[in-house]
């Protein structure tokens, strides 16, 4: 077969965008991943409205002021922010078909995570032996429903990573793999961008 | 001619081969960025830094840089075409997050202002 059969001659490669035939799959995929994410910023929103709108009723109880330890709080934000980077360089290994380094990437990006969710965890149990637990106040309420979704968001998150490594070990970087994987990053990104909400709108404004 | 075959090869469409889209130094750079960012979050809620009524609005600028930085470095939202159909969802989705935690503030507020000295 020669190019003179060919009736057409593509101007560009395909982008989704009509030109040059189908999109690649890999956008494909993360174009849909992309619209879950979306609806998933839009749940947390309405959480950020809840806790914005209760923030300031204590009913006599603790404020974020008294209850927030700005020290911990930049220590998980550091633990996210360092687990994104060490994904982000793990996906790349993973496109250059590096599985020794996309496994010890991810496992760092575990590592912190699991730091993150233990130090939340460990936030959040103080707060429920010092009788400042969901039922307390509204604004207590509103604080565990939009922590608590993050920080299971992260559970989930890491439970997906996991199954990722596993997959990695099992079948090696193929393309359905490496779909997947795309989808994980983007997830695990996003959970970074919700908690750069979270501190700001929690516990910088709150602890003011 | 190896453009070409390139180009015309013979394969199921939307199955490529994997180039890498980003580099170390992306990764890096946003990084580094976001840890200023979250650095001058923290400086600026616990000094005087900016001035004191102002605050709130300067974390919510720097929170937004941050969710540049990250939506660019980390998410690779670009200017290229491929990017095109995801930033139009993002600014639907952002016209919906706006929407839900503007109006249930000021809904809310109206609702407070109208509640205020009641008699008893």
């Amino acid at each position: 077969m020669t190019v003179a059969t060919l009736d057409f001659v593509p101007t560009e490669l395909a982008r989704g965008r009509g030109g040059g035939g189908p999109a690649p799959t890999r956008i494909v995929v993360a174009y849909g991943f992309w619209i879950f994410l979306l609806s998933d910023f839009v749940l947390f929103s309405a959480l950020f409205a809840a806790y914005a709108v209760l923030s300031g009723n204590t009913a006599g109880g603790p404020t974020g002021a008294e209850l927030f330890n700005l020290r911990s709080v930049f220590i998980e934000t550091m633990c996210l922010l360092f687990s994104s980077y060490t994904c982000g360089l793990g996906a790349l290994s993973a496109e250059r078909r590096q599985p020794g380094r996309f496994l010890v990437f991810n496992a760092l990006t575990l590592l912190l995570g699991a730091a993150f969710l233990i130090i939340e965890s460990t936030e959040f149990a103080g707060m429920v032996s010092k009788g400042a637990g969901p039922s307390r106040s509204a604004f207590l309420s509103g604080f565990f429903t939009l922590v608590g979704t993050h920080g299971v968001h992260v559970t989930s998150g890491l439970i997906f990573l996991v199954y990722m490594m596993a997959q990695v070990v099992a079948k090696g970087l193929r393309a359905h793999v490496l779909h997947r994987l795309l989808c994980f990053s983007l997830f695990w990104h996003a959970l970074d961008i919700i908690w750069v909400g979270v501190f700001t709108l929690v516990y910088l404004m709150g602890a003011r | 001619m190896d453009s070409d075959d390139r180009v015309f090869h013979d394969r199921t469409p939307g199955v490529e081969e994997y180039e890498p889209t980003a580099s170390y130094l992306s990764y890096t750079a946003g990084l580094g960025l976001a840890i200023l960012a979250t650095i001058a979050s923290f400086v600026v809620a616990q000094t005087n830094l900016l001035w004191p009524p102002g605050v709130p609005i300067g974390l919510i600028v720097l929170a937004f840089a941050q969710i540049g930085v990250h939506l660019v470095f980390f998410l690779h939202l670009g200017s290229g075409p491929e990017s095109t159909n995801n930033i139009i969802a993002l600014a639907f989705g952002l016209l919906i997050v706006f929407l839900v935690i503007a109006g249930s503030i000021w809904i809310i507020a109206n609702l407070n202002w109208n509640m205020m000295d009641m008699p008893r």
